[in-house]
């Protein structure tokens, strides 16, 4: 793993929000190239709307968050409200070639070369046996899957990951975080949002604890104190129908 | 017997020129209602045959019955509608659903207000329901031009719009291909409804559309296998409605939409994939 000194991501006093009410505000920092994530927070923490301001799908209500050079096309990003049409008719080996939007595109074919890499993304999620099986007819765990699969042709240099074990069981979680610690060793940057903290400590190096702002953030264990979980439980407050207008400046959070 | 299918044929140019607008009509809408029908979006198209009318109307007023200022009108007011309900859910709270509703609702009202000032009730008939006998040439070119660009477009936006409908948001992630091929789509949708109310009028045209497309789903698994069956199905329907209107002396719109409408039945009750019957059969489930 080559180590590039410069950040993947870097927020600059990012506010985003909805509405302009912030959902998330004043967030400063870098995460490192390669780096291994935790997002981790209260229902309501900001966490998904972070991952979302990531990938463009909202727009900064002030401040702003670089990219350095990467193309939004490198990243790669597994949404918690997915709108995927489950009756949809098509097959297991089809839904997961989409990975490879970016070689393919509108209009080339997916040839042998191509095949044998969706094989392989198939056969790593032990989904080898359901390539012809259409996704209605599959579990919640095997379609879980089936996202990651895709995810892995995707061969992104960044990967977020909004509650991918949302109620997936044990076996498939270690199977899937097995994958995320390949990608990491691959040097892909990878944050994940979850809310089990113990496989948070076991498997991740870093977390950014949130709450509507940044509470902390920094090595997994440092990080997840009871001091710190217990600041973000009281921090993260619903959305307030007449909150004043925010006049706080540029603040470096730590 | 063979006589009886063929004969009114052979005989009659009229009858003629109906069979080929219709397969023509039949190549091109029901793939495109195939798509209509898994984005979910089988209403859609009905609120957009409504929503052509006034535009026909004012082609109507201009040029009398005339073909191509009829369609032009039909396809520039189906095109603003859906340019102007697209923006409003872009830009506002509401829905793509309720913004269509509320437009194809003030369209379909200034249409028949338009016709019944200047034109007589029978010219609103012939604009409401299509006069399948009486196809002239520019007529069948029309629908026949429509149905070649349907079928060459979609052979060009097959992949995203297969994804458009199966996970949009991945879509909108990986390409900036999502709202032009939703938009080129929505363009097919309005260009079929226009050629084919020549033939079935502006209400019923929906039907052919649409009603192959609901009768494939319940014989084919994927979706280009669907969209053979959708228009087979639609041909078969065009022949045979043509047919019973011909001996029964029906009207030709609907006893072709009718057709169809009884395949869906037929389907639905047998289908092989998720037909009614094959749910009520007691069987034996399987071992794995």
């Amino acid at each position: 793993m080559t180590q590039d000194p410069r950040p993947a991501i870097s927020f600059h006093n990012l506010t985003l929000g909805y509405d302009r009410h912030p959902a998330v505000h004043h967030i400063t920092g870098d995460v490192a190239r390669g780096e291994l994530l935790a997002l981790v927070g209260p229902n309501g923490a900001g966490k998904s709307t972070l991952l979302k301001g990531i990938v463009g799908q909202i727009k900064p209500l002030s401040g702003s968050l670089s990219l350095d050079g990467l193309k939004l096309r490198e990243i790669a990003y597994l949404p918690q409200q997915i709108d995927i049409d489950r009756s949809f008719p098509i097959t297991v080996f089809d839904a997961v070639a989409m990975g490879l939007w970016h070689e393919i595109g509108t209009w080339r074919g997916v040839d042998r070369g191509r095949t044998v890499a969706v094989q392989d993304a198939l056969r790593t999620l032990g989904l080898q046996d359901l390539a012809g099986r259409s996704v209605g007819a599959l579990s919640g765990g095997q379609f879980q899957r089936v996202l990651f699969a895709r995810l892995l042709l995707q061969d992104a240099a960044i990967i977020l990951l909004d509650e991918p074990f949302r109620a997936v069981d044990t076996k498939t979680v270690d199977d899937l975080l097995r994958l995320i610690s390949r990608w990491h060793q691959e040097g892909r940057t990878v944050i994940a949002a979850l809310h089990d903290l113990d496989q948070v400590r076991a498997h991740f190096p870093r977390t950014l604890l949130l709450a509507r702002e940044v509470v902390a953030w920094g090595p997994t264990k440092q990080v997840l104190t009871p001091k710190n979980l217990a600041k973000s439980r009281q921090l993260t407050e619903a959305w307030d129908e007449h909150a004043e207008i925010c006049e706080r400046g540029e603040r470096v959070s730590a | 017997m063979i006589h009886a299918l063929i004969d009114p044929f052979v005989e009659f140019a009229f009858m003629r020129r109906a069979l080929v607008g219709c397969f023509a009509l039949s190549l091109g809408a029901p793939p495109v209602g195939v798509f209509l029908m898994l984005r979910r979006l089988s209403l859609m198209g009905d609120a957009m045959g409504h929503a052509i009318l006034p535009g026909a109307a004012i082609g109507f007023l201009v040029a009398g019955l005339s073909v191509p200022a009829m369609s032009l009108g039909g396809f520039i007011a189906g095109i603003a509608v859906v340019l102007l309900a697209g923006f409003v859910t872009r830009s506002t709270v509401l829905r793509e659903d309720a913004s269509l509703a509320a437009f194809y609702l003030v369209s379909l009202a200034l249409g028949v207000l338009i016709v019944s000032v200047k034109g007589s009730s029978i010219d609103l008939l012939h604009v409401l329901f299509g006069a399948v006998l009486a196809l002239d040439d520019s007529a069948l070119i029309l629908i026949a031009a429509i149905a070649t660009l349907t079928l060459a477009t979609l052979a060009v936006i097959y992949r995203p719009l297969v994804l458009e409908c199966f996970d949009p948001s991945f879509l909108r992630s990986v390409s900036p291909m999502s709202s032009p091929t939703h938009f080129l789509f929505l363009v097919l949708v309005v260009l079929n409804l226009v050629g084919g109310f020549q033939a079935l009028g502006t209400l019923m045209v929906v039907g052919i559309m649409l009603l192959p497309a609901i009768t494939a789903r319940f014989w084919a698994q994927d979706i280009s296998n669907m969209i053979v069956v959708a228009v087979a199905s639609a041909f078969a329907a065009s022949f045979i409605g043509l047919l019973l209107s011909y001996y029964a002396n029906l009207p030709t719109g609907p006893a072709i939409i009718l057709t169809i409408g009884a395949f869906y039945l037929v389907s639905m009750l047998i289908g092989m994939q998720g037909g009614l019957l094959w749910r009520l059969l007691p069987r034996k489930h399987l071992e794995a």
